[in-house]
């Protein structure tokens, strides 16, 4: 413990063995999705197409490293009988933030993600860190942990809606400048499903589009992960 | 423990600088914000003509030049009669244009007090193109959308929805899925005896090849209120649509 005190008194950004910890811990031993379960809601809602998602996934990055941050630095001022108040008021603070800026810039991704960037605020993830995290330690480490945290929700959000957006759709990117056409009739890509074409047979699952599909494909992330995370092996 | 002035005195600081930077922030943003609106509004008329428009990927310049150019914006009354400058002046409105309209306080006044926004697109051709306002509710918030219709005033030429709150990968297909809006093109909004019979967007498929479309998969309150908006907001449009 000594020893983690003298090392981030060195530099102002230590990026130690714990720093680093606390970034990539997130990602997969401690993702807050699949191992925390937490966050799960705005992961079924907003995973239909890949832009939305991304988006989504910068918008919490951004919300939960700044709000550890704040939150941090008046961590030894905080009233301790107001303090989830104190955090809400930050949270929201931060997501009204985003939701102004992306509705004066990226106007057609706002309109996309509609209810879900208000719903930021309710996002267990955020003020799970704040109360774990950002109350007891450093303005620099509680940022990489805020960092680490959404991105470890980011990660899992697009991947659920990379398969979700393939297979329901049959497109990639759809809505940004990137836009793929990968499956369907006349696809500028791979799977060409014209009538008569080698692919005919196939069409688009619906059942991908729907919110149920997240869960699904969670399951089998969650599945994957615990077979090959020793870590996670009979955590009970 | 914490006295209860430093509390109070915390707290209220805390609030005045969080609500401060706020509005300073949203005054900021405010006309970019309205300017956008207004742009998405217009994508949405012209993405409801895409046929005729061409090209469905339209950049903001493009926009606004097509809408000066192939657009006229006319303000209406529910007995059909377009309103001229005057007639606007005389209730007060000076030269309001169709899109600074607010729909939904029109909506919401009594039937024959009600103005509402009309769009005729002219091709190069010289055909004309009338382009209605839908509003409605779906299952959680407002719906809305534009209807394009063809010169016969009866025909649909094609349709835009949108949404504020339907859920994703449901109620939310109805802009988000193309083949949603595609499936309004070639329908009738009157009957043979020239009724109004509006469009029933129908759980389990279209059974009235010409009056009906497909619902949409896991919303059916949201397709009801697809219905229900189609219905109503013809009908602020009825006298003008059956005027020849």
């Amino acid at each position: 413990m000594s020893e983690n005190i003298k090392d981030s008194k060195k530099a102002w950004f230590p990026m130690g063995k714990k720093e680093k910890r606390m970034l990539l811990d997130p990602l997969n031993d401690n993702n807050p999705v699949t191992v925390q379960v937490l966050g799960i809601c705005s992961a079924l809602a907003v995973t239909s197409m890949l832009l939305p998602s991304i988006v989504m996934a910068i918008a919490v990055i951004f919300v939960v490293a700044m709000s550890n941050l704040t939150i941090s630095l008046m961590r030894n001022y905080i009233p301790k009988q107001v303090r989830m108040i104190v955090q809400l008021v930050i949270i929201a603070f931060l997501v009204t933030i985003v939701e102004l800026t992306l509705k004066a810039y990226s106007f057609d991704v706002y309109k996309q993600l509609s209810v879900f960037i208000g719903l930021i605020i309710t996002n267990c993830i955020v003020m799970g860190r704040l109360e774990a995290f950002a109350m007891a330690n450093k303005p620099w480490q509680s940022f990489l942990d805020g960092v680490g945290n959404g991105l470890g929700y980011g990660v899992i959000l697009i991947i659920i809606s990379f398969f979700r957006e393939l297979f329901g759709r049959g497109t990639l990117f759809s809505g940004s400048p990137l836009e793929m056409k990968i499956i369907g009739a006349g696809s500028d890509f791979w799977i060409d499903t014209t009538t008569n074409s080698f692919f005919g047979w196939y069409t688009n699952n619906n059942l991908m589009v729907l919110p149920a599909a997240a869960i699904f494909i969670m399951g089998l992330i969650i599945w994957y992960q615990r077979s090959k995370n020793e870590k996670l092996v009979d955590i009970s | 423990m914490n006295k209860s002035s430093y509390i109070i005195g915390f707290v209220t600081v805390l609030t005045a600088v969080v609500a401060l930077v706020l509005s300073l922030l949203y005054s900021g943003l405010k006309d970019t914000h309205k300017k956008n609106e207004l742009l998405f509004e217009k994508k949405a008329i012209l993405s409801s003509l895409k046929d005729v428009v061409g090209n469905s990927k339209l950049t903001n310049d493009e926009v606004s030049q097509i809408f000066s150019k192939d657009v006229s914006q006319y303000i209406i009354d529910t007995k059909g009669n377009i309103l001229d400058k005057t007639q606007l002046e005389n209730l007060g409105l000076g030269d309001l244009t169709a899109d600074e309209l607010d729909a939904k306080k029109e909506f919401a006044k009594p039937f024959d007090k009600r103005l509402m926004p009309l769009y005729v697109y002219k091709d190069k051709k010289g055909d004309e193109y009338y382009v209605v306002k839908l509003l409605g509710k779906g299952l959680w918030d407002e719906i809305s959308g534009y209807l394009a219709l063809d010169g016969d005033k009866n025909t649909i030429h094609g349709a835009s929805f949108d949404h504020k709150g339907e859920t994703p990968g449901m109620g939310a297909e109805m802009k988000d899925n193309p083949k949603f809006a595609a499936e309004f093109k070639g329908k009738a909004i009157f009957d043979d005896k020239g009724n109004l019979v509006s469009i029933d967007v129908r759980k389990g498929g279209a059974v009235d090849k010409m009056h009906d479309v497909d619902g949409i998969t896991g919303a059916t309150l949201t397709s009801d209120g697809i219905t229900r908006m189609l219905k109503t907001s013809l009908t602020n449009y009825e006298a003008f649509l059956e005027k020849q």
